[in-house]
């Protein structure tokens, strides 16, 4: 309960990631709301279909609100004048706002209980990040909304937060770089997904370290860090300890 | 959506860029081309003729297959280890068709080129009309080609919004040198530019219509002329497949004896991963590409024996850091520059 996940991945693709967290606590009967910035909704209803859960009937009763970034845009700009009382969450993207709190405010609205609820804690997935940047949002206003959000669902809700960012090593995108280190020191759980340092590699996809953050709930403690290997399959994701992959056994 | 880095005069990407457009002549898919350079009519009489199916294919499958027979038999002494192996396929497309081929000698056919629909977008004549949408802080010329984009998507019916239409075709939409002086985008010129977002708010934009609809895009970007190189990170993010052209001219690998069957490397910088938590990766990463009279072939890069006498300090030296760049993925550089040692 209130926890903040940090997803992060590094010269590869964590997006698998975000996947196991939906349908995870969609399974769990959590209510959710996903903030899917980068791919279409259909994307994530097939994946989430070979995963055992229906995105759709989830939608349906209730238990999912899913925000379509790539639609919500395209209302934004090729639709009819906004109603002044439903701002579109993605309101910055006109420049009538330079921070995020429309979409704050979207967040807030679909995961404050409602009477006749039954769903375990609210969850906020965002998918992801980095695209905010890209989109004109500032840093300190992607930050700000991360802060607000945390507040929000964390302690007022007793939510959870999993928060997808891509990072680079040697990267030049500073503004990218300040987010992902900034959310790193106040993630509770980080998993981080790295490519293999040696390159490509059929057998093993990646590696994934997790670090439990104990240093922060307690002073003195240090973080556990925790390295594993990967290969992503159709359905799943196969863990191994390093160097004990399948394909060298 | 498709990125192209270019290479850095243009000859080979404006290559692919015809391919893309030639091969939705030939499934009869719709066509959009757009450019600030060159007037799209002038490109669509540029396009290759596709080659006759029986002619080519043969030829290029006897060709295989005498290569194939020649060493089939011959069981190696020496390396014996390496029987084993299975043979190494430059060409992996040899046996199984897939699109079609393409004679570049040739132009195609006026009748064919007028076969299918196609609009076309040259900012040049579009600069006159006002654009109706909201422009979001996107550099006005972008925002003309969305709004371009959008309203033939949906005129069209290729976003499914007009039930009647029973025929549901593919719009392949083509733009040229997206990013450069002529579209009014100052990233590649200056290292700190006035807007760095306009390139991609106006790439999201373009997903979302993509996304929407039955289409796709193939954009070419001169990225070699982007000083900052935050904008080619989210450039790749945004985007489903990026593919960089490199060519060899002008550079030293000109002269590379490694490099000499080749005119150019391809770096796959990103493939897409849509539908499915994995994506279809293949085996290699060393792409090379070469352009015969005919035909522009995209080959696995492998090295040829090295057979020199005489072992000069200075190629060994140019092969040693041209091997360490294949051994590493495209994906995923060898962290640090160790040199390794063959």
């Amino acid at each position: 309960q209130g926890r903040f996940t940090l997803l992060r991945d590094t010269r590869t693709d964590g997006s698998f990631l975000v996947h196991h967290f939906l349908s995870f606590y969609l399974r769990a009967g959590c209510k959710v709301c996903f903030v899917a910035l980068l791919q279409s909704f259909s994307h994530y209803s097939i994946v989430a279909q070979k995963l055992g859960v229906s995105l759709a009937a989830a939608k349906e009763r209730g238990q999912l609100v899913f925000l379509e970034g790539l639609k919500s845009c395209l209302d934004l700009l090729f639709g009819e004048e906004e109603q002044p009382g439903q701002p579109s969450p993605l309101g910055f993207l006109s420049g009538s706002s330079s921070d995020l709190r429309a979409l704050f405010d979207f967040v807030r609205l679909s995961l404050t209980p409602a009477d006749g609820d039954s769903w375990k804690g609210p969850v906020l997935l965002v998918d992801d990040l980095s695209v905010l940047l890209s989109l004109g949002a500032s840093p300190v206003a992607v930050l700000d909304f991360i802060h607000y959000c945390r507040v929000s669902v964390c302690y007022q809700l007793k939510g959870n937060i999993v928060v997808l960012v891509h990072s680079n090593e040697d990267s030049e995108d500073e503004e990218n770089e300040l987010i992902v280190n900034s959310l790193c020191h106040h993630s509770n759980l980080i998993l981080w997904a790295e490519g293999l340092a040696t390159g490509f590699c059929k057998d093993v996809h990646g590696q994934i370290k997790i670090i439990k953050r104990l240093s922060l709930q307690q002073a003195g403690e240090q973080d556990v860090v925790q390295i594993y290997q990967y290969k992503i399959q159709d359905r799943n994701v196969a863990f191994f300890a390093r160097g004990l992959s399948a394909a060298v056994l | 959506l498709v990125f192209t880095e270019e290479d850095k005069y243009g000859l080979y990407s404006n290559l692919l860029f015809k391919y893309f457009l030639a091969e939705g002549i030939v499934c009869g898919h719709d066509l959009f081309v757009a450019s600030a350079k060159e007037h799209p009519d002038n490109i669509l009489k540029e396009l290759p003729a596709p080659l006759l199916d029986d002619a080519y294919g043969k030829e290029l499958g006897d060709e295989a297959a005498a290569a194939k027979s020649e060493d089939f038999q011959d069981s190696m002494k020496i390396a014996w280890r390496y029987q084993n192996l299975p043979k190494m396929e430059t060409s992996p497309t040899t046996y199984t068709k897939f699109g079609h081929y393409y004679d570049l000698s040739k132009k195609m056919s006026p009748e064919l080129c007028q076969s299918v629909k196609w609009h076309s977008f040259y900012l040049h004549e579009e600069l006159s009309s006002e654009p109706t949408m909201k422009t979001c802080n996107m550099n006005s010329s972008y925002t003309r080609l969305l709004q371009s984009i959008q309203r033939i998507i949906s005129q069209e019916g290729f976003d499914g919004s007009d039930p009647q239409k029973k025929q549901r075709n593919v719009l392949r939409i083509g733009i040229q040198s997206l990013g450069s002086i002529l579209w009014g985008d100052d990233i590649c010129c200056s290292d700190t530019p006035e807007d760095i977002h306009s390139l991609t708010k106006f790439l999201y934009v373009l997903r979302g219509l993509l996304r929407k609809s039955l289409s796709a895009c193939i954009i070419t970007v001169p990225a070699h002329l982007i000083q900052n190189k935050a904008i080619m990170e989210r450039v790749t993010n945004l985007s489903d497949m990026v593919v960089g052209l490199e060519s060899f001219i002008g550079s030293e690998r000109e002269t590379n004896p490694l490099y000499k069957d080749y005119h150019g490397l391809v770096h796959v910088h990103q493939i897409p991963r849509l539908n499915s938590l994995i994506c279809d990766v293949s085996d290699t990463k060393d792409l090379a590409f070469r352009l015969k009279r005919k035909l522009f072939t995209i080959e696995r890069l492998h090295l040829p024996p090295d057979l020199s006498d005489t072992v000069s300090r200075a190629s060994k030296q140019d092969l040693a850091e041209s091997a360490k760049l294949l051994s590493s993925g495209c994906g995923a550089m060898a962290i640090g520059k160790k040199h390794l040692d063959f």
